[in-house]
Parts: structure tokens; C-alpha cells; sequence
């Protein structure tokens, strides 16, 4: 019964790939079939029983097409790689791709490409885009036609640390033609990197609030261990230390989360009056705090840019944070949102202007660097981390955006960042 | 680009002579970013590494040099042509001094990395020259796009960078002052702040004359200020012993 069963499967799979293998056939024929019914009015019947017999037809009659199909395959396989261009193909890669020729000039780049490196365009000259060593001896090597095909790494520093395995071979006999393959590493060199920044950066900075928690314990457990007043004065230094060190460590780790993504998704649009005014709402309890109150000055229409939101909203959360905890002392915190830029390079310019104290100007240029501190004093009193502007600064590169900073003394200060419309 | 001659060797010489300064700029742009990872790092073989490859810049120069004037001797070049050339020997005396500038900051890694000093002062050390890199990185990028209308950065980057040079300068100033053992480490740190920062002021030379090239225009002058660090004194007494 089993066999019989098998048998019967068999049977009826050869009959499918029958069928498969004769549609076009069928198909022509049904067509005709079909154009003979209405222009002589045959009965519906006929036409059934015709159709059926084709398929019985198609079906059981043996052929040649299981012996052809290979045939066929190869036949059809030129044919569709003949008709397939090279650009679609290029599409469909997700890797940036750029095919060149002999004298290493683009011929085409991908999307993924352009997203990559930007600013390249048919035409172009390679080896004065990809100048670093490694790239050029790549070049070189694969358009002297010693070698078919060949394999380089190449790292670019700035400005987001990527790293690529770059494979560059001739296509094709005679076209003349060569292509070039990224593929990206950055990830696994970006988790090597984030071990020794966070053991050289985030070991000094924790161990300071670690060692006074220990030092507290020493005292609590000797000289204060029956004095309940200091105990509870040094109880409420530690949890301080040890609110300091989570928030480090939330830093820290928004910090590398953003470097683990080198470069933003293209195509997505973030609305900034919505993004600023939420996050004028989140603060808000925090303004209250400090008493200050926040102005609002917005452009009309609409204040569209390429971008991520969530990471737009980080930025300017933490301006608007920093304007409110150490701009208290002015009272209010003005927000701006201005068009900006000739036509050449329109863009929003977002400010954020408060009127405290100010930043004496040999500190404006250093500030968005890790753990730089105006005042190491009032940061830790504002439970600052030292990382904030460095995000902020971090995000704003991958945006292709700009932090400008104005500060006069006793005057307040004001943080205006520059995001391209395009 | 360029149009087309009629002898297609004389494009394939002008070709040559720009794949030759893109190879150098690469160059350049890699021994300073080893200069300051062996800095950073402490790491004096990358030190080594980054002297012994000023060679390369040399002898890179060098050739330009040649093959630019062959090509005038030869060729009697005019107008874009004239100025690709000029611009060439120009440009490539711009990345060889770089280059030095370079090695200079690699020579003082072992003089620096005796004493251990504070990590802030790497750490504005490293971010003066990634501005002083990115103006090169991007220099270079208008030399082979040559888009000169985008080349307005050049000048904000350069205040920038100005600014970031004064702020050093006051804070090495500082810690010489607390404390006279850290004059050593930080006059190499100085001199190393200051090499960078010439490096940016190169990578602005080298701006303008790509403007030269494409526009046969100079660039217009205003370039008011320099840094400001003529004008720092700290007052203050030497702790007393």
C-alpha cells in the first residue's frame, strides 16, 4: 500500500513538472482557444472540452521537455543575464559597490555607495576619493593586470571611524571594466575600540565616586559606627555617588550605542517642531525645578530635515537640560527654531539660548570633549556626567549637522545647531 | 573635469600628475593619524613607523616637481592647465611640510610618554587634530570633486581650530605651572599642539589654491586672526617650596 501510495505521488509530480514545463504552450493555446470562442461563438461547452483535452494533452503525452529543460535553463539564463543590466544589478547589491575602468575613473557607484561615501559621482576620479595607501596599492595592482582580483582592508577615521574589507576585481572578458566591493567591519573594530575607550575613559571617571562610597564604609563601619547623625549624612553622600555612577554608565553606554551605528538610514524625515516641543514637555518639571521658564520662538511652516528622531531628540534634551541647570540663575530659556543658510546650503538653525553665567571663551572649543568640565565643581553638583555634549556633538556629525556655540561671559550663553534640510 | 586634448598623452600626464597628489594627500592624512595614535596610545614603534615614511612625501614631492616641469618644458601649457600644474607643485610642497609636521609630533612621542600626564590633555590633543585631519580630509575631497562653491568650511573650520589651539595653550600653560616637572612633557606637547595646528593652516593653503585652479581667482582675502595665543599671560606665583 505504501509503495503503491509512492507510486502514486510520483506519478502525480511528474505530471505537475509536465504541466509546468508546457505552460507556455498552454497558455498560447488557451489564448487562441479563447479568440476563436469569441470571434465564432462556439458554445461554452466545446470550449471547456478543448481546454481539457489540451491539458490532458500537456499532461500525459511524453515529450521532450524533461531533456529540453536543461537545455532551456542555460538558453534562459543568457537570455536574462543578457537583458540584466549592470546598474540593477548594482541596486540590488547592499554593499557599496562602485564599478570603474582602466584609467580608475567611477563609471557607476551604487546607492549604498553614495550613502556611504557621498560626494562621489560618475566620473569621478577614484584614486583621488579613496587616497589612503592601502587603496592605492589596490587599485594599482588590479589595473595593472597582474592580478584578476584582490582584497584590501581600509579604515577611515573621520568623520565616523568606519572599516572595510575591499575586494576590487576586473569583470567580465575585455569590458574594460572593474568593480569594487565594501564590505563593512566596522561593527567587530568598533566593539575592539569601545573595550579600551570605556577601560580608559570610564575606569578613571568611576572609580572617583567608588572610592569615596568605600571610604564612607570605612568611616560608617569605624569612627561613625555609633554616631547616627553622621551616618545618615554619609548614607545620603552615597547613594549620591551611586546615582552618579548609573547615570555614567547610561552615558556611556548611549555613547556606544551610537557609535556601534556608523551612519544614519537615508530617507527618513523628522519634524523639529514636534521633536522640540516634546521635548520642551519632557523638561518641563525639570524647568519648573529650577524655576525657569522656557520661551518658545518658532519659524512658520513646515521644518522638515533628514533625520533620526529619537537621536534629534537626545540632542536636544540634553541642550535644553544643560540651558536649565546652569543657566538657572538667568531665569528663562529661550528656544529658537530659524531657517537658515544661502541656497546653496539651506538648512534650520535650532538655538538654545540661556542667560546665566556664560562659558569663559577659552572652554567654548574643548567642551563637547569627553569628561571636560567648565567647572568640575557645579557639574557634579548638577549631576552632570561630563558626556552629555559630547553626544550631542557625536549625533550631530552623523546628521552632516553643525554645533555652533556663542558665549560672553555673565551674559548667558547660546548653543545653535545647524541640521541640512537635503 | 578637464577637456580633452588633442594628444591624449599630454591628459594622461595631467592625469598622472593629480593621482600623484591624491596618493600624497592619503599619505599625509595617515602619518598624522598614526602621529597622534602613537601620541595618544603612548605607542613609540608607530612612532618609528610614521618617521620613516616621511621618505615616502619626500620622494613624492620630488617627482611632481619633475614631471611638472617636464610637462611645461613639453607641453607650453595655458590658462587651466597652466594652473593645474603651478597648483600641483604648490599643493604637493603643502603636503610634504605636513608630512614633517607629522613626523615631528611622532619624534616627541618618546620624550612625552616618560611621565604618564593627564588623560585630558591627550584628549584635546586628539581633538584638535581630528579638526586639523577632517580640514585636510575634506580639502582634499574639493580637489577631486571640485566643487570650490563648498569650500566656505575651510574657514570656520580654521577659527575653529584657532580657538581649540589657544584653549590648549592655556591649560599646558596651567599644569606647567603647578608644577615645574610637568614643564618638559608639556613644551613637547606644546610643540606638538602647534604642529598641528599648522597642519590645518596648510590644509587651508592648499584650499585656496584649488580655488586657484578651477577659478583662476585668488581666493578673497580676509583671514583677520590668527590664534590668540599672543595675547595669553597667566598671572600667578610658582608655589612656594
Amino acid at each position: 500500500m505504501a509503495d503503491r501510495g509512492a507510486d502514486d505521488r510520483g506519478v502525480v509530480q511528474a505530471i505537475a513538472t509536465r504541466l509546468w514545463n508546457s505552460r507556455w504552450p498552454l497558455a498560447a493555446s488557451l489564448v487562441a482557444v479563447l479568440a476563436v470562442y469569441a470571434l465564432a461563438g462556439i458554445s461554452a461547452y466545446v470550449l471547456l472540452l478543448l481546454a481539457l483535452a489540451m491539458l490532458l494533452a500537456a499532461a500525459l503525452l511524453p515529450s521532450g521537455a524533461t531533456r529540453q529543460s536543461g537545455e532551456n535553463g542555460a538558453a534562459l539564463e543568457a537570455i536574462g543575464l543578457q537583458r540584466l543590466s549592470g546598474e540593477y544589478l548594482a541596486a540590488a547589491v547592499a554593499d557599496p559597490l562602485i564599478i570603474f575602468d582602466r584609467t580608475a575613473t567611477i563609471v557607476h557607484a551604487n546607492v549604498a555607495a553614495f550613502a556611504a561615501f557621498g560626494g562621489i559621482a560618475p566620473g569621478m576620479s577614484l584614486s583621488l576619493k579613496f587616497r589612503a595607501p592601502e587603496m592605492q596599492a589596490l587599485l594599482d595592482s588590479v589595473l595593472s593586470g597582474d592580478v584578476a582580483s584582490d582584497v584590501a582592508d581600509y579604515t577611515e577615521k573621520l568623520p565616523v571611524e568606519r572599516a572595510y574589507r575591499v575586494s576590487a576585481s576586473s569583470v567580465g572578458h575585455g569590458t574594460d571594466l572593474y568593480v569594487l566591493v565594501f564590505k563593512d567591519q566596522s561593527e567587530a573594530r568598533r566593539i575592539d575600540r569601545m573595550r579600551a575607550d570605556f577601560i580608559a575613559n570610564a575606569s578613571h571617571e568611576l572609580r572617583t565616586p567608588l572610592a569615596s562610597i568605600a571610604g564612607f564604609i570605612e568611616t560608617l563601619r569605624g569612627p561613625a559606627r555609633n554616631d547616627p547623625a553622621a551616618r545618615d549624612q554619609f548614607l545620603q553622600i552615597m547613594q549620591s555617588q551611586t546615582g552618579r555612577m548609573a547615570r555614567l554608565i547610561d552615558d556611556l553606554l548611549s555613547l556606544s550605542r551610537l557609535e556601534m551605528k556608523p551612519y544614519l538610514k537615508p530617507g527618513t524625515k523628522v519634524d523639529l517642531r514636534q521633536t522640540v516641543d516634546s521635548v520642551i514637555d519632557s523638561l518641563g518639571p525639570l524647568a519648573r525645578e529650577s524655576s525657569v521658564v522656557i520661551e518658545r520662538d518658532f519659524a512658520e511652516g513646515p521644518l522638515d530635515v533628514p533625520g533620526d528622531r529619537d537621536e534629534l531628540f537626545q540632542v536636544f534634551e540634553n541642550l535644553l537640560e544643560n540651558a536649565c541647570k546652569y543657566g538657572q540663575s538667568g531665569a528663562r530659556v529661550v528656544v529658537s527654531i530659524a531657517r537658515s543658510g544661502a541656497d546653496s546650503e539651506p538648512g534650520i538653525d535650532v538655538t538654545i539660548r540661556d542667560f546665566g553665567p556664560g562659558i569663559p571663551e577659552e572652554h567654548i572649543p574643548r567642551i563637547t570633549e569627553r569628561f571636560y568640565r567648565v567647572d568640575v565643581e557645579t557639574s557634579r553638583t548638577q549631576k552632570g556626567t561630563g558626556l552629555g555634549l559630547s553626544i550631542v556633538k557625536h549625533i550631530l556629525t552623523r546628521h552632516n549637522a553643525r554645533l555652533s556655540i556663542k558665549s560672553e561671559v555673565g551674559k548667558g550663553a547660546a548653543f545653535s545647531v545647524h541640521l541640512p534640510t537635503h | 573635469m578637464q577637456s580633452v586634448h588633442i594628444v591624449s598623452a599630454y591628459d594622461e600626464e595631467l592625469n598622472y600628475l593629480s593621482k600623484r597628489i591624491a596618493a600624497m594627500g592619503g599619505h599625509a592624512e595617515r602619518m598624522v593619524e598614526q602621529a597622534i595614535a602613537a601620541l595618544v596610545n603612548a605607542d613609540p614603534g608607530l612612532a618609528q613607523k610614521v618617521i620613516r615614511d616621511d621618505a615616502v612625501l619626500d620622494e613624492g614631492q620630488r617627482e611632481i616637481d619633475d614631471k611638472a616641469i617636464i610637462i611645461i618644458a613639453k607641453r607650453q601649457p595655458m590658462a587651466t592647465d597652466l594652473r593645474e600644474i603651478i597648483g600641483a607643485i604648490r599643493i604637493s610642497a603643502d603636503l610634504e611640510r605636513v608630512g614633517d609636521l607629522g613626523k615631528n609630533v611622532a619624534k616627541r612621542v618618546v620624550a612625552v610618554i616618560d611621565g604618564r600626564q593627564p588623560t585630558s590633555l591627550f584628549r584635546g590633543l586628539e581633538a584638535l587634530a581630528n579638526l586639523a585631519l577632517t580640514q585636510l580630509k575634506e580639502v582634499l575631497d574639493v580637489y577631486a570633486s571640485r566643487s570650490v562653491e563648498k569650500i566656505g568650511f575651510v574657514r570656520d573650520r580654521d577659527d575653529q581650530i584657532d580657538a581649540m589651539y589657544t584653549s590648549l595653550f592655556r591649560e599646558l600653560l596651567t599644569y606647567m605651572m603647578e608644577d615645574p616637572r610637568n614643564i618638559t612633557p608639556c613644551t613637547h606637547l606644546l610643540f606638538c599642539a602647534k604642529n598641528i595646528e599648522r597642519i590645518g593652516d596648510h590644509a587651508t593653503n592648499i584650499a585656496e589654491t584649488i580655488y586657484y585652479i578651477v577659478t583662476g581667482d585668488q581666493m578673497p582675502a580676509e583671514r583677520p586672526k590668527g590664534d590668540k595665543t599672543d595675547k595669553i599671560s597667566l598671572s600667578g606665583t610658582l608655589p612656594v617650596k
